[in-house]
C-alpha cells in the first residue's frame, strides 16, 4: 500500500491510504480534541471538536479530522486562533447541555470555555452517537437508537431488547460522557421491564445510588 | 390492518431492507397509522433493526405512531391564508369536530393538523382534506365541508 506524505503541525508524518487525519496524527503522537470518536467505531463527525486546517495548494479549510481522509501533501494545523474559537464555542454549546460532564470541563478549561453562555437545556445528552452505534456496531445488539429529530432528538431503548439484553451487558455505559445514558437505562428499566423476583423497588434504589456516586 | 396484509406489502417490495421507507409509507397510507405489531413485522421480514424504524418512523412527520382518523385535515397557516383569515376557519374546525390540532377524535374520524404553506396562497385560505385542497374557504363553509366526509 502506498504510503502517503504529509505534514501536521510542522511534523512529517506518513500516513496509510484509507487513514483519518486524527488516526495519522495520533499515530505521530499529536493529540487532537475529540468527543464523539472510538477507535472501535465507524466515524461519525458528531461533535466536531477534532476540526482542523488543511492546507492544500495554498488553500485553507476547516475539516473534521475523524472523517476526512489524508491526502498527499496536505499541510495540517491542529492548533490555531480560528480553531481554538471555534472549539471554544463548540464547547460552550456542550456546556449549555451537560455542565457537569468531566471530559467536557476539562476541556472546556484548556479553551476558556464559559459555562453560562448559552441558556441551559433541559437534556443533558449531547448527542454523540456512542452508545447508539457502540450497540450497533460492535455488539450488534440495536438496544438503544436515536428518536425524533433536531431539537427534540433524544436516545431511546428499546424495552424489549433491553430487557434481555442490557443488564448483563452495560458496556455502553463507561463510554456515555454525561451520563445520560444511564439515567436514559434508569428509567427505562423502572417504567418498561417487568419485576424480577427478589425486590425490583430495591434494586432501582441501588442503581440510582451507584449511578449517583459515579457522578461525583 | 392484518398481518396478511403486512405480508404482501413486503413482497412486492422483494423483502429488501433498502424498500423499508416505501413499506412503511404504504402501511402508513393503508392503515393511516404504524401500529407496533406491524412493524415488528417489518423489521423481522426487511431484517433491519427496531431502532432503525423507530428512528425513520418518529424523524418524518408522514408517519404517526398512533391511530390517526380516516380523514386528514390540514389547515394551511401560511403567511396568505393567515392574513385570510385561518385562524378562524381552524376555531371553527376544532369546535366542529371536538378535536385540537394534533388530535384525533375518538371515534376516528377526523385528525386535525396544521401545516405552515401548501403553496397554492391565491386559494386562500385553504384546507386539505385527505390530499383535496379547498380554497377560499370562510368559516360559514366549515360545516357543510366536513359533513360530505363520512
Amino acid at each position: 500500500m502506498s504510503d502517503i506524505h504529509m505534514q501536521i503541525d510542522g511534523k512529517e508524518v506518513i500516513a496509510k491510504k484509507g487513514d483519518t487525519l486524527l488516526e495519522a496524527a495520533k499515530r505521530a503522537d499529536i493529540s487532537i480534541p475529540t468527543l464523539c470518536y472510538h477507535e472501535k467505531l465507524k466515524p461519525y463527525g458528531a461533535c466536531r471538536l477534532c476540526l482542523v486546517e488543511a492546507e492544500k495548494n495554498g488553500r485553507t479549510k476547516l475539516v473534521v479530522s475523524c472523517v476526512y481522509q489524508a491526502e498527499k501533501n496536505l499541510k495540517v494545523r491542529t492548533r490555531s486562533k480560528k480553531i481554538d474559537k471555534i472549539r471554544k464555542t463548540l464547547l460552550e454549546l456542550l456546556l449549555a447541555r451537560a455542565p457537569d460532564a468531566p471530559i467536557i470541563q476539562d476541556m472546556a478549561r484548556e479553551y476558556g470555555a464559559e459555562k453560562d453562555r448559552f441558556q441551559q437545556q433541559a437534556s443533558f445528552c449531547v448527542h454523540c452517537g456512542l452508545c447508539v452505534r457502540y450497540c450497533a456496531e460492535v455488539k450488534k445488539k440495536n438496544a438503544i437508537g436515536f428518536i425524533d429529530r433536531g431539537i427534540r432528538k433524544e436516545i431511546s431503548f428499546i424495552p424489549e431488547i433491553a430487557a434481555r439484553e442490557c443488564e448483563s451487558c452495560k458496556e455502553c455505559f463507561p463510554l456515555c460522557p454525561t451520563s445520560y445514558l444511564q439515567a436514559a437505562y434508569v428509567l427505562v428499566k423502572g417504567l418498561t421491564f417487568l419485576p424480577e423476583p427478589p425486590d425490583p423497588q430495591v434494586d432501582l434504589l441501588d442503581q440510582g445510588m451507584e449511578q449517583g456516586n459515579e457522578k461525583k | 390492518m392484518d398481518i396478511e396484509e403486512i405480508n404482501q406489502i413486503i413482497d412486492r417490495h422483494h423483502g429488501e431492507a433498502s424498500a423499508l421507507i416505501q413499506v412503511m409509507l404504504e402501511i402508513q397510507s393503508k392503515n393511516h397509522w404504524l401500529p407496533g405489531k406491524a412493524l415488528e413485522r417489518v423489521a423481522e421480514k426487511l431484517n433491519v433493526p427496531m431502532t432503525r424504524i423507530r428512528n425513520i418512523s418518529t424523524f418524518y412527520k408522514a408517519f404517526s405512531l398512533v391511530p390517526k382518523g380516516r380523514h386528514e385535515i390540514n389547515v394551511c397557516m401560511g403567511t396568505a391564508c393567515h392574513v385570510r383569515g385561518a385562524p378562524r376557519i381552524l376555531e371553527t374546525i376544532q369546535e366542529e369536530t371536538g378535536i385540537k390540532a394534533g388530535e384525533t377524535d375518538s371515534d376516528l374520524k377526523f385528525s386535525l393538523e396544521t401545516v405552515n404553506c401548501l403553496g397554492c396562497c391565491a386559494l386562500g385560505p385553504v384546507v386539505e382534506i385527505d390530499g383535496k385542497a379547498h380554497g377560499k374557504l370562510s368559516s360559514a363553509d366549515v360545516p357543510n365541508l366536513l359533513k360530505s366526509y363520512e
